[in-house]
């Protein structure tokens, strides 16, 4: 029974003349079969989609080639006695209007493949003289079993138009001369594959600071992420212990630090480990140095900091996650660990480390993306630097805070979203390969 | 009588080792308490400028509250004030809606999108934030939603329009809620709509609070979003742009202690949301741990 299937090829083989009709006249078919108010809607949808191809689509696409030739001109007019701007190609703009109707296209496709598809179910539920639903069925339904639809459209929607649409326009920008660099910020042309090479190249300059900006992206991820997972965890069973009192108390000053918003906190630090900042004059006042310790302006120092003042921000939050998990660990794995002898760090590491990571491995991941991806922590306090002259990664810049210097200060937006593709190269690899395999995944739906 | 003791935590060693472990949290308290106590001494510090020679301030006043709420000539900040409050109920308004929907339909419905629709959300929560962010720009420019008092209306999509993506958390939390109650309802004739908004809402009251004041927290505590699509348009400036340009170099010397007022006055009603919401949080994370 194969020919039974509901596919576009059955449809336009086996379908009567209004389900073939339909490939033309979208939504003949599904009028013709009974649902007149939906058909009309499709053909509306059809008619729109081809006034605005008409209109501006087929430009829009026949101009994503070459992006744009026309130079802005300026022109003498005589009878004003000034000059004149002739607006020339804007290839920034057609690139984004190119993208646009290309997800429009494919839009209209889908709806095109549905129609057919719907059409050809309406027939062939009509032959075996079943009941079509008609309008009011469906929008009741729409509360019901097709409750997804209503609750989901508009979400998906607001994905689609302000984050996919974005992110495709920015990797197709990766392959395009857009660019401060030669001046080719009004007109630009397609460049293939040549600014990934330039920043796979170790012997470019750029190159030569991806790699660097890399592997401080990889230390700091690391680093943050476990130490903060480790020492988070240790301060909450040391909170959770038996005999520690004000368990509120302690808990409470440690929140007190994430309550605060980060920004605001972040920018405290910042000014308080300047040369002449609250710290460096406390240190002084009690005579433990002389001289203000370089925070900021020592690259290795600017780092050990970071990474310290991460623990500040981090830890709290480890602690509050953690708490909950923690209690549910079987005490009798304990008592069996307690009799055998085992001390304090053998449990920890045999059984409380284990447990937790078999349980919290998608939020370890989490955390490492979020680390990689972390923009605030090192934009308000180094703002990346120390930088070298002649570079524009700064010692401790991470690939976004350096995405961004190249973008929002440099304008090479081409190498930005070469940056911010490799990037996410970098974490895909190391997700998937991790989070395809954990138990939570695997066993989303097991306790339902 | 030995075990009896031990227990109580009397032997001399435990006594030891409690007040070691007492002593270590206690420095560490002071650690993580101290940047909050110094900024809040500092919003009182009577003389000016972000660098003193002493760490505690030597006079106090309020003025710095005063001049910050009163000022309007060189920075606004009741009227960044006023900015943020309108996108952060907007946005507020759309993201909890969204959020709450994504989530109900991915934990209770079962459907063919459903998960791409996860698998997808993932992926696109790997590409670094800035790279859209940027791309935003450009589409909101090509709106027309860049210039004068319509960028209001831009900061209120880009805070809310992807918010459909961060379902995990409330995802978590109606996981945890026993499907037979659903399975009741059904038999008793009610319609999933009716199963959302009279069965599980009012189920999920932690996690809605919670989802409502994130997302109403969000505006107020991000600057960077905020701070591209403003630029220089000075009357459209939240107040997180506003904190961050006090710390610039022409501002600092004037209004550094401002600052402090203005970072303690954002903190508080923060500080005591979040620590209001943080058992809604603990809740929901480790809802969503247990699967």
């Amino acid at each position: 029974m194969i020919e039974d299937r509901i596919t576009v090829k059955n449809a336009l083989i086996n379908g009567d003349l209004l389900t073939k009709l339909s490939a033309v006249v979208m939504g003949a078919g599904i009028a013709g079969h009974k649902q007149i108010i939906k058909g009309a809607v499709v053909l509306l949808l059809e008619i729109a989609f081809w006034i605005f191809m008409i209109s501006q689509g087929f430009h829009n696409l026949s101009m994503l080639p070459s992006l744009g030739t026309e130079v802005q001109g300026k022109v003498w007019n005589e009878a004003k006695q000034i000059y004149e701007y002739a607006a020339g190609d804007n290839s920034q703009q057609i690139l984004l209007f190119g993208v646009i109707t290309c997800f429009v296209v494919a839009g209209f496709i889908g709806l095109w493949v549905l129609q057919l598809l719907h059409s050809y179910k309406l027939q062939k539920e009509m032959k075996k003289g079943e009941a079509i639903p008609n309008l009011r069925q469906d929008v009741k339904n729409l509360l019901d079993g097709n409750l997804h639809i209503t609750l989901m459209t508009l979400p998906c929607i607001g994905i689609l138009v302000f984050n996919i649409v974005p992110l495709v326009y920015m990797i197709t920008m990766a392959f395009t001369t857009y660019s401060k660099e030669d001046e080719h910020l009004v007109l630009f042309d397609w460049d293939g594959v040549h600014q990934f090479m330039r920043v796979l190249n170790m012997n470019g300059n750029i190159g030569r600071q991806f790699w660097h900006v890399l592997a401080w992206t990889i230390v700091w991820a690391i680093f943050a992420t476990f130490l903060n997972y480790i020492l988070g965890m240790i301060l909450a069973m040391i909170i959770n212990r038996k005999d520690t009192r004000f368990k509120g108390f302690w808990r409470f000053c440690f929140v007190l630090s994430i309550a605060v918003p980060q920004f605001v906190s972040l920018m405290i630090m910042n000014i308080m480990l300047q040369p002449s900042g609250a710290v460096n004059v406390l240190l002084k006042n009690l005579g433990l140095i002389s001289e203000s310790i370089p925070f900021w302006t020592n690259a290795m120092l600017a780092r050990v900091t970071i990474i310290v003042i991460n623990l500040w921000v981090g830890i709290p939050y480890t602690m509050l996650q953690v708490t909950g998990i923690l209690q549910n660990i079987p005490e009798d794995l304990y008592e069996a660990a307690k009799m055998d002898g085992a001390g304090p760090a053998t449990i920890f590491f045999k059984i409380t480390l284990p447990y937790m990571l078999f349980v919290t491995t998608p939020y370890l991941i989490a955390s490492f993306v979020g680390n990689i991806n972390n923009f605030n922590i090192i934009y308000l306090l180094s703002g990346g630097g120390p930088t070298y002259v002649g570079d524009t990664a700064g010692q401790t810049d991470l690939l976004v805070t350096w995405l961004y210097k190249l973008t929002i200060d440099q304008q090479y937006y081409n190498l930005g979203a070469v940056i911010g593709i490799m990037t996410f190269v970098i974490l895909t690899i190391i997700t998937l390969t991790t989070y395809r395999n954990s138990s939570s995944y695997k066993n989303e739906e097991a306790f339902m | 009588m030995e075990k009896q003791r031990e227990e109580n935590g009397r032997s001399p060693r435990k006594r030891i080792v409690n007040i070691l472990v007492h002593v270590f949290l206690a420095v560490l308290a002071v650690i993580w308490v101290m940047p909050i106590f110094w900024i809040v001494l500092t919003s009182f510090r009577a003389e000016p400028g972000a660098y003193t020679s002493t760490f505690l301030p030597k006079a106090y006043t309020l003025n710095n509250y005063v001049k910050l709420l009163t000022d309007r000539n060189v920075l606004n900040f009741p009227r960044m004030f006023k900015n943020t409050l309108i996108i952060a109920i907007c946005s507020c308004c759309i993201s909890t809606s969204f959020v709450l929907s994504v989530s109900y339909s991915l934990s209770r419905m079962r459907f063919k999108f459903r998960k791409p629709y996860m698998n997808i959300a993932m992926i696109l929560g790997l590409f670094p934030g800035f790279m859209t962010m940027i791309a935003q720009y450009f589409i909101l420019k090509a709106m027309g939603l860049t210039e004068g008092s319509s960028i209001r209306f831009g900061l209120i999509i880009v805070y809310s329009a992807c918010t459909g993506l961060g379902f995990q958390i409330s995802k978590g939390f109606f996981d945890t809620i026993p499907r037979a109650i659903d399975e009741a309802a059904i038999i008793d004739g009610a319609t999933q709509w009716q199963i959302f908004t009279k069965i599980t809402m009012p189920l999920s009251k932690p996690i809605v609070i919670y989802t409502i004041m994130t997302s109403f927290i969000a505006p107020w505590v991000d600057f960077i979003f905020a701070k591209v699509l403003c630029r220089a348009n000075a009357d459209q400036f939240t107040v997180a742009i506003g904190l961050w340009n006090m710390l610039q170099k022409e501002y600092i010397y004037q209004w550094y202690t401002c600052f402090a007022a203005g970072a303690v006055l954002i903190s508080l009603p923060i500080a005591i949301l979040f620590l209001y919401l943080q058992r809604f949080y603990v809740e929901g994370m480790s809802g969503a741990v247990k699967g």
